[in-house]
């Protein structure tokens, strides 16, 4: 299944520098965990990701885990579809590591989120003020680790995080607008705070963390089925992708099979997950632009595509129908003959409406050229979905690190350069297209059979940690889901790390608004429409 | 423009009669009454994300598709707080959240009123209180309307929303 062809070239570079992998052979990639794992010393962290940079490896994420006396740290990094996961272990008695960020910009906010919330000091790293942190726990607090009371040690009232010290830009004429958490539309709460010069943006900052709901913490103890309930709601429009990815890697922690025909329907929910949204982002990026025309079409087609899935699988969204060892409820066939009448439907509707936005010339002049992020900027900060395929950043989690039920088909994948508001509306037009061709196939071959595992009784005794954990990789429709699990020996999870696309495209969007006037940040904001939720956690 | 115009005379009215949910058109009727009455024939709601996933929001938004198109019955989302009469709130509230809860209802001219929506924002669902989340609305602001769902489909919303009123109005 994996490849591997760049990891002796990695390998050669680590030994180069003296670095010893003190564990590599032994975890080498299987059906049930397709990364390969390398574990090191805590002093070679920083090589490591140098080497790696130089390798061609993509950053994709960074989670503590608190075992005993010690912090045991992970790094995610990806190239042509290949997963490896770097492991040291960081003694609580000096929490102290060396930082990916100057290596990879990508790591800097996951770096400052695992700061605050298990108190790893990260040297060398170009800011170490809080992220995820307000004031809701005591800067010597970390919540994740075990000794920390899920309920907190503050009782009073949370006050505004009044003193964060934003990033000034002095000099004549330069005025600051801050806006947030309480933003003018039906939308998340976050704080941006712009530094402008007349229309034009100098610099944006984005100060996250408002919805931070403990997420990671309230994992911590629940079976299964309740991980992949709260999973389905760590960010309500990517709630199939998010179950999804958790329930796969408790599947691989486990060894769980799933049937044929629950992962066929996996795959039918998340193609329908990616066009629901894809539909209403189309819609709201035009009426962003003063479009209202585009707005009611594609929210009255999001319409009738949410009501046919709670008329087929039971909820407007899908929230809980993905559930580990399968899917919640079966399909009938006169319900997919139902569903594949639409998929044609909808192709026609694009057929209407494409053209009309394609060749309107107020929303050309809008949309093209508008909240441009280069290529080498979206490489840099690890720009996934469709940002990263508007830049020039051809990755596609189910063409290339491929997973049932994709692996039976050729998954198209737009990629376009660009990396305008306009060319992330293509993608989503693109891509729209290409699910509903996935669409046709998956139902095409949906064979009859079970659609749900049991699920194994825990037997507890084992203590070998590395026998209960896994890694899910999944394509959102934001783009790459990395989720992390590990199962105590009672079968509760002890560990769960989901990481939304979300945290590479909200540095992208500080970097793509930059040089635009402040009128059009709603529609670069829209055409990237990052998750808050997702992000904080 | 003639493909537009064409694309909406295809279309048609897509706007569905709100019968579904609710005891009768009667009780529409009634409701657009009391924002005649109470409301001066507008009812102004400001939607505040106090921490959910965002599912609420997706649903909320639906309310202004063609279907459901809420304007209808004098129901419009504002941007701002000053311009409201009602809050819509979903999600638990989030502790870094809670602030922010507390001054927008400040900065509400009276008479406000505060609908719950969804399950977390009625109970603190999935989440709870944590140390991170104070549960449900009610534990940091009060709250008189609650419309459970997680999320609450458009229908759902819709009829409470118009019970809202309904309750608001005979007050």
């Amino acid at each position: 299944m994996s490849r591997f062809q760049w990891l002796p070239d990695y390998l050669a570079g680590l030994a180069l520098e003296h670095v010893v992998v003190l564990d590599g052979a032994s975890a080498q990639p299987s059906e049930r965990g397709p990364a390969w794992h390398l574990r090191l010393e805590v002093e070679d962290w920083s090589t490591a990701a140098r080497v790696a940079a130089t390798t061609g490896c993509r950053w994709a994420g960074v989670w503590g885990d608190h075992l005993g006396d010690a912090i045991e740290v992970r790094a995610c990094l990806e190239l042509h579809g290949d997963y490896l996961v770097l492991a040291t272990r960081v003694p609580l008695a000096q929490p102290v590591l060396a930082s990916h960020t100057p290596y990879y910009p990508a790591a800097e906010r996951l770096e400052r989120h695992l700061q605050d919330m298990l108190g790893v000091a990260f040297l060398d790293h170009p800011d170490g003020r809080r992220w995820t942190r307000h004031q809701a726990w005591r800067e010597q607090d970390y919540p994740l680790r075990t000794d920390f009371p899920v309920h907190g040690r503050i009782s009073r009232r949370t006050p505004a995080d009044a003193d964060y010290p934003f990033t000034r830009v002095l000099g004549p004429a330069v005025h600051e607008i801050p806006v947030g958490p309480v933003h003018a539309g039906i939308i998340e709460p976050g704080h941006f705070r712009f530094q402008a010069v007349g229309e034009e943006v100098l610099r944006l900052e984005e100060r996250l963390g408002y919805v931070h709901k403990g997420i990671e913490k309230l994992a911590v103890g629940r079976d299964a089925e309740g991980l992949a309930r709260l999973a389905g709601r760590i960010s309500g429009d990517a709630t199939v992708a998010h179950t999804w990815a958790a329930c796969m890697a408790m599947e691989r922690a486990l060894g769980v099979g799933v049937p044929a025909r629950a992962l066929t329907l996996r795959g039918v929910f998340a193609e329908r997950e990616r066009i629901a949204n894809h539909l209403g982002d189309i819609g709201a990026i035009c009426n962003d632009v003063g479009f209202g025309f585009l707005q009611s079409q594609f929210s009255r087609l999001r319409e009738t595509w949410q009501r046919s899935q709670h008329a087929a699988f039971g909820h407007r969204l899908l929230m809980d129908c993905v559930v580990p060892g399968g899917v919640a409820c079966d399909v009938s066939d006169d319900a997919l003959h139902l569903l594949a009448s639409q998929h044609d439907q909808l192709d026609r509707e694009m057929d209407d409406l494409m053209p009309i936005v394609d060749d309107y010339p107020s929303l050309e002049d809008r949309l093209c050229g508008t909240g441009v992020l280069r290529e080498d900027d979206a490489r840099t900060l690890g720009a996934l979905g469709y940002v990263g395929k508007a830049s020039g950043i051809d990755y596609d989690v189910r063409r290339d690190h491929s997973y049932a039920p994709y692996d039976r088909f050729s998954v198209p994948s737009p990629c376009l350069r660009d990396g305008d508001v306009a060319a992330r509306l293509d993608i989503r037009a693109a891509e729209i297209r290409d699910s509903l061709h996935l669409l046709r196939q998956l139902c095409d071959s949906l064979t009859a059979g079970p659609v749900r595992s049991t699920w194994p009784t825990p037997m507890g005794g084992s203590n070998d940690v590395t026998e209960s954990e896994g890694l899910g990789i999944v394509e959102s429709w934001r783009g790459e889901v990395l989720t992390f699990v590990r199962f105590d020996a009672n079968g509760l999870v002890a560990r769960f790390f989901p990481r939304d696309p979300s945290w590479f495209a909200w540095p992208a969007l500080e970097r793509l608004i930059a040089g635009n006037i402040v009128p059009d940040f709603p529609v670069c904001n829209k055409s990237v429409n990052a998750s808050y939720s997702g992000h904080d956690l | 423009m003639l493909r537009l115009l064409n694309k909406i005379r295809r279309t048609g009215i897509v706007t569905e009669s709100v019968c579904a949910n609710i005891e009768s058109q009667a009780l529409g009727l009634e409701v657009k009454r009391q924002i005649e009455r109470r409301f001066g024939g507008s009812l102004a709601i400001r939607q505040i994300d106090a921490g959910s996933c965002n599912g609420c929001e997706l649903e909320i938004r639906a309310l202004d598709n063609p279907y459901y198109d809420v304007s209808r019955f004098g129901v419009h989302f504002v941007a701002s707080p000053r311009h409201a009469d009602v809050l819509l709130i979903t999600g638990p509230v989030s502790r870094h959240m809670e602030t922010a809860l507390r001054r927008t209802l400040r900065a509400t001219p009276a008479p406000k009123y505060v609908i719950a929506a969804g399950t977390c924002a009625c109970s603190g669902g999935e989440f709870g209180v944590s140390y991170a989340s104070c549960g449900a609305v009610e534990n940091v602001i009060p709250v008189d309307v609650k419309i459970a769902g997680c999320p609450p489909s458009p229908t759902d919303l819709l009829s409470g929303l118009l019970s809202a009123i309904h309750a608001f109005g005979s007050r």
